[in-house]
């Protein structure tokens, strides 16, 4: 049995977000005062420390709960993307909120659940931990996607999100029953010592049931109908959260069950994979080409940009996975900068999320208009800009093992996807200014102009995000 | 005839199907998807039970206990969701969510 102090000191980021998130919520019942800043700053301070916790021991494999939850390099680089994420989604939201009169206490005390389950997620090492943090993560963004609750679009959203949720949710549990069933273990490693040699029908089905499950979670064709809906309904800053951490987390556990569950169904879970990504990439790059709206647009673009990062888990070599990381870590740089972008289109008082009112941005917000401009390409992938290396590392891994089909649709579905990003750099370059965005507050021009410059200077000084991408991708093998 | 471990899994396999044609074919109202969700989750526990006993290993029992916490927390939530929906649109109808498209 190990000590219980070691168990704490491997898990201090998740426990510092529960007890923050209960100390948080009774605080703000005590408080009664319905609107005040105080709590989001304390979440936003939480959400800090259990980051920095995280680089008190930052080394080595450890198993601890009875081995259903794992401390490794791979969990930690995936936490700390998903606790970024979420510290700036909240950082990001303050200004929103109080604008729309929607900033109750309840929201970051939500959102640390909702980063509590990811964590939990993240380092799940059985199905039973898996399930439990993808329900704590997933109850309370049902909750934050329907927090505007007077707004139809916004009741609605978290409406869809939850009915398709809860359905995924389902068959992710019923493909864990079955594989329990079949391998009459529920821990990862025994799952992979049992799958060896011959395999059932049964366990196939249950890899199934659980890829697609998670494919909902990730929004990859054909399990994304939710994602356009969601993200366009959902008020700005919570479809922020949703494409920064909760993509993390999602990808996060797929890999981890992949790698370390299924290495014997290599077969099996390859051409799902590979189904999967390829569907994601058409579709992320044809559907988007006749949205107006740009949060609709981005949801498409996230749809492309999960099947991109597939692309790097089809060869299952830790290349790939590295790709993957490094992928994974470049785009919510690019997703978290686009969205204060997108945060920062208020005209007169209002909100507006239209392509068509980014016009002649680049005369009206010289600084804004390029920064924006950057973000589009990088999700391009033009070169030299950080989304081009994203892109480079997860196809040279698919090449490398051989994978010149899926390499090359990737390629050319990527070369259709710039034909809309260029389309708003054109809008804010060349068409007529129509009207001057609102002065925004100084967080999210911190946000976006930090999340421009890492896009545009990443090709200077690459070395420390690929050495702790190699680091993590090497704790799963 | 003796019930084996086959009998409870094409049990559960029914019931599992009958809760996805539920949500995906049913377009009356979504109460049903609701009653729908919850026959996917008891189908699985019919799933781990009769596998636990099966292998005379307790953990899917455990697991199952805990699908049941989880699924309570869910039907709340998701009836707090459909209350709000309802005060905003007037309606439950599936054929009315429809205020985006595209």
């Amino acid at each position: 049995m190990m000590p219980l102090t070691f168990a704490l000191a491997h898990s201090l980021p998740e426990i510092f977000l529960a007890l923050g998130a209960l100390v948080l919520l009774l605080l703000g019942v005590f408080r009664a005062g319905g609107r005040d800043w105080i709590i989001s700053e304390a979440a936003i301070a939480i959400l800090g420390l259990a980051l920095l916790s995280m680089l008190i021991d930052a080394n080595g494999t450890s198993l601890i709960y009875d081995d259903a939850f794992v401390d490794d390099a791979f969990g930690r680089f995936m936490k700390a993307l998903c606790l970024t994420g979420a510290l700036v989604s909240l950082l990001l939201s303050r200004e929103f909120m109080a604008r729309e009169k929607i900033d109750f206490f309840e929201f970051p005390v939500l959102v640390l659940l909702a980063t509590l389950g990811m964590l939990m997620l993240v380092s799940a090492h059985n199905l039973i931990a898996l399930y439990l943090g993808l329900e704590l993560m997933s109850l309370a963004l049902y909750v934050i996607a329907a927090f505007h609750r007077d707004h139809l679009q916004a009741s609605e959203a978290g409406l869809k999100y939850f009915v398709l949720g809860a359905l995924s949710s389902g068959m992710l549990l019923y493909g864990s029953s079955l594989l329990y069933g079949f391998t009459g273990t529920i821990s990862f490693s025994g799952i992979a010592a049992a799958l060896k040699g011959d395999v059932s029908l049964g366990v196939v089905f249950a890899l199934v049931f659980i890829l697609s499950g998670l494919a909902f979670k990730m929004s990859t064709v054909p399990f994304h109908m939710w994602t356009p809906d969601v993200y366009q309904g959902a008020p700005t800053p919570v479809t922020t959260f949703f494409a920064s951490a909760a993509k993390m987390a999602a990808v996060a556990i797929t890999v981890r069950i992949v790698m370390t569950a299924f290495p014997g169904l290599q077969l099996q879970w390859r051409q799902i994979i590979v189904f999967i990504a390829i569907l994601s990439m058409v579709l992320g790059s044809f559907a988007a080409i006749g949205q107006t709206n740009i949060k609709r647009l981005m949801a498409y673009s996230s749809i492309g940009h999960m099947g991109f990062a597939l692309v790097g888990l089809a060869p299952g070599t830790q290349k790939g996975v590295m790709g993957i990381l490094v992928y994974l870590a470049i785009y919510l740089v690019m997703t978290l900068g686009t969205f204060a972008a997108i945060l920062s289109m208020r005209v007169n008082g209002h909100y507006v999320e239209n392509i068509s009112d980014l016009a002649g941005l680049s005369r009206t917000r010289k600084m804004m208009g390029f920064f924006l401009s950057m973000m589009m390409l990088s999700l391009a992938g033009i070169p030299p800009l950080a989304g081009f290396f994203a892109k480079w590392y997860v196809f040279l891994a698919a090449i490398d093992a051989g994978l010149y089909p899926l390499a090359v649709i990737g390629m050319l579905t990527s070369v259709v996807a710039c034909f809309y990003y260029l389309r708003i750099v054109k809008v804010i370059y060349l068409d007529e200014p129509v009207a001057t965005f609102d002065p925004v507050s100084r967080e999210v021009t911190a946000v976006m102009v930090l999340g421009g410059l890492g896009v545009v200077l990443y090709w200077a000084y690459p070395g420390p995000l690929v050495a702790a991408a190699e680091i993590a991708a090497k704790s799963l093998f | 005839m003796t019930i084996g471990l086959t009998h409870y899994l094409i049990v559960a396999a029914i019931m599992f199907t009958l809760g996805i044609l539920g949500i995906i074919l049913n377009r009356k109202n979504i109460i049903v998807i609701l009653m729908s969700v919850e026959l996917i989750l008891l189908s699985v526990n019919i799933n781990l039970v009769s596998f636990s006993s099966f292998l005379g290993d307790l953990t899917g029992q455990v697991f199952s206990l805990f699908i049941l916490t989880v699924a309570a927390a869910e039907a709340a939530i998701g009836l707090a969701i459909l209350v709000t929906y309802y005060r905003n649109r007037g309606s439950i109808a599936v054929e009315d969510i429809n205020a985006m498209k595209g």
